[in-house]
């Protein structure tokens, strides 16, 4: 059974691998490559447990033919913080007790990233709308959205 | 295993279809099968072809690329009459991939896009030339073997167009009910009105009585009265998880009202 | 930040709780909140095997029908197939969940192989290299099935011409206490007090199932690990249930079984039934490699366990002031197809009624009843949720009828500490006036200075007797089958206990954790006694045992004895001399009910403290 070799970049580092025909990103990332951080919720896109984030926008590896991303950038909650130093949202989660059992959170940060990368001062309409693809079972929400406004605010201080 | 191809051409991926070959276009809905080992198919094809990537306007109408994403309709300056609709559509990863194209062929209860494309007088490309009436590639949509190159639209006038999105979860959620109504407005009075609805058939439908009823009414409670009766009998619509077909049809006049009228917006 | 939305009422029994506590009443941060935002929290699926194989199941499209054949030749030979997994293989398949607890008789199999009693119940597994793989072999296995009458209502089932369910309970209903086809409880005499109350006020509730829909899907991972052993990563919520079940069901010592849990990616009650395990070290032994075993999203929804859907009928007898004195209950839980949780979630519900309230007379028939629906199992607020929802909408509908503000309804009859409930033990710690007190105050609603007034602490003494308690033997097994009842409503017709219960004295909590009272039992303070149990009926928990009615005149206060239940089963010798106290907590007994079969796993045989 032949696989196909796929190089794409994964959190800044090239990465290279065999792949099945028609296999999809999350198991690549995840059996493939070894980064278990997308999680399977549900690989038909209602979730948003698997978000990644391809070339600065939101997708969901659950829902991309692996050999669709040769030669793309893909950034996972894997490389989100910068070594032993958290990302704003990753700390803003923390304090701000926006994950509990933990499942969704990966995709929340990654769908959270991918608009703040976008929109550095967002309402919290925007917060909403940029999670709406992602549910979160023990019901979070209201802590997810304050602790992404959270970040949003501590990202600005810092840039200015 | 499935094969994948990519061709530089959209004739040459037209080609490679043969029988058991699909189009790709952002995959969500052929993902999805594949996931579930519901695909029907052996090869993905796709093609790399910048002409199913663009949005050109041209006189009175605008031809939208079938590889074209929702996120790019959003992000398009031609179509803003449209992005209303684009952000109707799945959350924001899904409309980073989800095409026009695909979505002519989303099945119940999706189709959105395709709901505001029915109501804009929607006419639809495919490779190897041709074009086709929006309403009547759509109802023999499941026997189509080729690639749709670009859809064209009607570009409406000021406040001529209005889409309504009924769903059950917000800001994201599956279409109850979609409507797109293109209402030209002659010396205070519609003529030539076109609407469409989603989520009230097998496919995006045309709603013909209700446009014939609103001929020459003005848009004020009195005016759209017949048409909110022409709605009642207009559509047998499927039961689903979402709603059943009996409440669809109750509540179609309703939704109507509000969408002609401006109410109950937000 | 950190900021929380919680608002303490520190004003509100002051005196019963130390301010100066470290740790409990302050926030603090999630232990495993690192892992979680830094994507490292390893759930079950998150571990890599070498080899990996994927098992899934071929599951009936029907709701209830015979398997005449099962043919597996196409499947056997498609690609990457590696194991085609049978009813046969499974050493021991027949188990029922609370046999862990010696409670119920094993009614479900892992595989089927005879009939299949729900949509999507699994018939043949098959393992493969890939996923996708073992999906299209599973669609070529040809299941040749004789299609039999469904039935999806829980009264329908109760008829005599319904059809058989689940073969193990042919009368559709769990069987409660070995002699009823339901849980009844008896508290005062219902009957009277309808006779004498200003209304009578009636509501029909219905529940649907509710999927507990956790973001991770339920799933196992097993491996060959060193010295004979299987390790499995696994989802459960119950680790030690599922590593005991697995053992029984593979007729293995649990000391070859390595069980690893604990991270589960959202549970809600939706993760205990342990089908995963044993399905994913079955296949392990059987292939020799890992093995994972996990539900897609559409079979989550599908055959996942589901909160059961419950239909509950109440029956208030209404003063005009608006004091309820007698509330009965008719409860349907539906089972679905199999027994997982829900004869237990109905032994917690009744003894939840009449709610939070002071009712001096209560009646509850609750049916455990077997559907061609998918099982249900457990999930928050089990087998309590959906009855408070009948109980209180029903409280709405008694306001309207008496015209009285809802909320002054509820003060007037909530239980105070010290008032006799349902069950027999004094009620401690309420605090429903406050929180009703509270949510007034919260959401506008006017009510009375007299009732703003009132406090749990004022509990009525009066309340502490308990009217004479009428019984009765209806319902027995197999009666409603037989076509000797139909009516599934508590009798009209019992008998005054011949062993009046007021002067049953009542028995604190802590006194029924077996410690000594602190101050001396108050009003018609006289304890009943209590007999040594069988075996047989020291396999269930204790507080449901039925139980003989207290002897006149009462011996001296045994403060240890658990009170007498109130799920009164009045079958036993009413003479039985008062004998030595037991005190289940150190009870020891064999732990066999429920493993009669031979085969039974070494770990859940044997003596075990309870
Ligand atoms: C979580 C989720 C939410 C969604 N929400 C909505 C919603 O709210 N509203 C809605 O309308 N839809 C919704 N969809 C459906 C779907 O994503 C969209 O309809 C989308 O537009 C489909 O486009 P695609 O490019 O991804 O299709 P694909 O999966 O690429 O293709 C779908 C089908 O169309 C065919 N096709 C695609 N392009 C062409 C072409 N150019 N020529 C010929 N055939 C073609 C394919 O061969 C295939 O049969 C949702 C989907 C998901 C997974």
């Amino acid at each position: 059974m032949a696989k196909m070799p796929l190089q794409f970049s994964l959190n800044g580092r090239d990465t290279a691998i065999f792949v099945n025909g028609g296999e999809n990103m999350l198991e690549t990332l995840r059996r493939g490559v070894g980064d278990m951080s997308p999680k399977y919720g549900c690989a038909q896109g209602t979730c948003g447990s698997c978000t990644v984030i391809v070339d600065g926008q939101p997708q969901l590896s659950c829902l991309t033919l692996s050999q669709t991303m040769e030669g793309r950038s893909v950034e996972t909650v894997s490389g989100l913080s910068d070594g032993p130093q958290l990302h704003a949202l990753q700390q803003a989660f923390m304090d701000g007790f926006a994950a509990q059992c933990g499942y969704c959170t990966g995709g929340m940060l990654m769908a959270a990233k991918a608009l703040l990368m976008n929109n550095p001062n967002p309402s919290r309409d925007d917060v909403v709308e940029a999670i709406s693809g992602n549910v979160c079972r023990c019901t979070g929400y209201e802590p997810i959205i304050d602790a992404i406004l959270d970040a949003a605010t501590k990202m600005r201080g810092r840039a200015m | 295993m499935i094969g994948f191809e990519t061709y530089p051409n959209v004739d040459q991926a037209a080609a490679a279809l043969r029988d058991d070959g699909v189009y790709f276009g952002g995959g969500t809905l052929i993902m999805r099968a594949l996931n579930y080992g519901e695909q029907d198919f052996s090869r993905i094809v796709r093609t790399t072809d910048p002409a199913l990537k663009q949005v050109e306007a041209a006189g009175d109408r605008v031809r939208i690329g079938a590889d074209v994403t929702m996120r790019e309709v959003i992000a398009s300056s031609d179509l803003s009459f449209l992005t209303p609709v684009a952000r109707s559509v799945g959350g924001p990863a899904v409309r980073n991939v989800a095409t026009v194209g695909g979505n002519l062929f989303a099945e119940h209860p999706y189709g959105d896009f395709t709901v505001a494309l029915l109501a804009l007088d929607g006419r639809v490309s495919v490779a190897g030339g041709g074009e086709h009436d929006l309403s009547d590639f759509i109802s023999s949509r499941t026997t189509f073997n080729g690639v749709v190159t670009s859809v064209s639209v009607a570009r409406p006038g000021g406040q001529d167009f209005r889409y309504h999105k009924v769903s059950r979860v917000k800001p994201k959620g599956v279409s109850v009910m979609s409507i797109a109504a293109w209402l030209p407005r002659a010396t205070g009075r519609i003529s030539n009105a076109r609407l469409a609805f989603g989520a009230m058939g097998e496919t995006p439908l045309r709603a013909l009585p209700v446009e014939q009823a609103l001929e020459g009414t003005s848009l004020d409670a009195s005016g759209i009265e017949s048409a909110l009766q022409a709605v009642i009998g207009a559509f047998n619509p499927p039961d689903d998880p979402l709603a059943s077909g009996w409440y669809r049809k109750e509540v179609a006049p309703v939704h109507l009202r509000r969408l002609l009228l401006g109410e109950g917006e937000k | 930040m950190a900021s929380s939305s919680i608002e303490f009422r520190k004003e509100l029994f002051a005196d019963e709780r130390p301010e100066d506590l470290n740790e409990i009443g302050k926030p603090k941060q999630r232990q495993d909140a690192l892992g979680h935002v830094t994507g490292r929290t390893a759930y079950f699926d998150d571990h890599k095997f070498e080899g990996l194989l994927h098992m899934r199941c071929v599951r009936s499209p029907h709701h209830h029908a015979r398997i005449r054949s099962v043919n597996t030749s196409a499947a056997e030979i498609m690609p990457g197939v590696v194991r085609i997994v049978r009813p046969q293989d499974i050493p021991n398949n027949m188990n029922t969940m609370l046999s862990i607890i010696g409670f119920g008789r094993d009614d479900e199999a892992l595989l089927q192989d005879k009939k299949v009693a729900y949509k999507g119940e699994p018939v043949i597994a098959i393992i493969g290299e890939t996923e996708l793989q073992v999906r299209n072999a599973c669609k070529v296995v040809q299941v040749d099935y004789e299609v039999l009458p469904h039935v999806l209502d829980v009264e329908e089932a109760l008829t005599p011409q319904a059809p058989v369910v689940n073969e193990e309970y042919p009368n559709n209903t769990f069987d409660y206490h070995d002699l009823y086809d339901h849980q009844k409880l008896r508290f005062g005499d219902v009957n009277g007090a309808f006779a004498k109350a200003d209304h009578v006020i009636e509501g029909e509730y219905q529940m649907s199932p509710i999927e507990q829909a956790p973001m991770e899907t339920c799933g196992a991972i097993a491996a060959p690990e060193t010295n004979d052993r299987y390790v499995c990563y696994t989802s459960t919520q119950a680790l030690f249930f599922s590593l005991g079940l697995s053992a029984k069901f593979l007729n293995v010592s649990s000391s070859r079984l390595h069980f690893i849990g604990g991270t589960v990616g959202g549970g809600f009650g939706g993760k205990v039934d342990s089908l995963h395990e044993p399905m994913a070290v079955l296949g392990s032994m059987l292939t020799g490699r890992p093995v994972k075993f996990m539900w897609d999203r559409a079979e989550e929804m599908q055959v996942g366990a589901p909160r059961g859907a419950e239909r509950w009928r109440l029956k208030d007898g209404v003063m005009n002031d608006g004091r309820i004195v007698a509330r009965e209950f008719t409860g349907f839980f539906d089972a679905g197809a199999y027994t997982r949780l829900s004869s237990y979630a109905i032994i917690k519900g009744t003894g939840h009624l009449p709610g939070p309230y002071s009712i001096p007379n209560v009646a509850a028939n609750v049916y455990c009843v077997y559907t061609n629906r998918t099982p249900a199992t457990a999930m928050r607020g089990f087998g309590i949720t959906a009855v408070d929802f009948a109980i209180e909408a029903h409280m709405d509908k008694v306001a309207e009828a008496v015209r009285m503000n809802p909320i002054e309804l509820r003060i007037l009859n909530a239980y105070r500490d010290g008032e006799m409930k349902a069950h027999r033990r004094l009620a401690k710690n309420t605090a429903l006036i406050e929180c009703c007190q509270v949510a007034a105050q919260k959401g506008n609603w006017a009510i009375r200075p007299e009732f703003s007034a009132m406090s749990s602490l004022q509990g009525d003494s009066a309340k502490v007797d308990i009217p004479p308690t009428v019984v009765d033997h209806d319902g027995k097994i197999g009666d409603r089958k037989r076509g000797v009842i139909n009516d599934a409503a508590p009798s009209k017709d019992g008998q005054v206990s011949d062993k009046p219960t007021s002067t049953v004295a009542p028995v604190t909590a802590t006194q029924a954790m077996g410690e000594a009272a602190r101050e001396p039992a108050r009003v018609g303070a006289d304890t009943m006694p209590s007999r040594v149990r069988s075996a047989e009926q020291e396999s269930m928990p204790a507080r449901d045992l039925p139980q003989p009615p207290a002897p006149t005149p009462a011996p001296p206060p045994a403060p240890a004895v658990p009170q007498q239940s109130a799920f009164a089963a009045p079958q036993n010798t009413p003479s039985d001399p008062p004998s030595t106290p037991v005190v289940p907590s150190t009870q020891q007994e064999p732990y066999t009910r429920g493993f009669k079969r031979p085969g039974t796993s070494p770990f859940v045989r044997g003596t075990r403290r309870r």
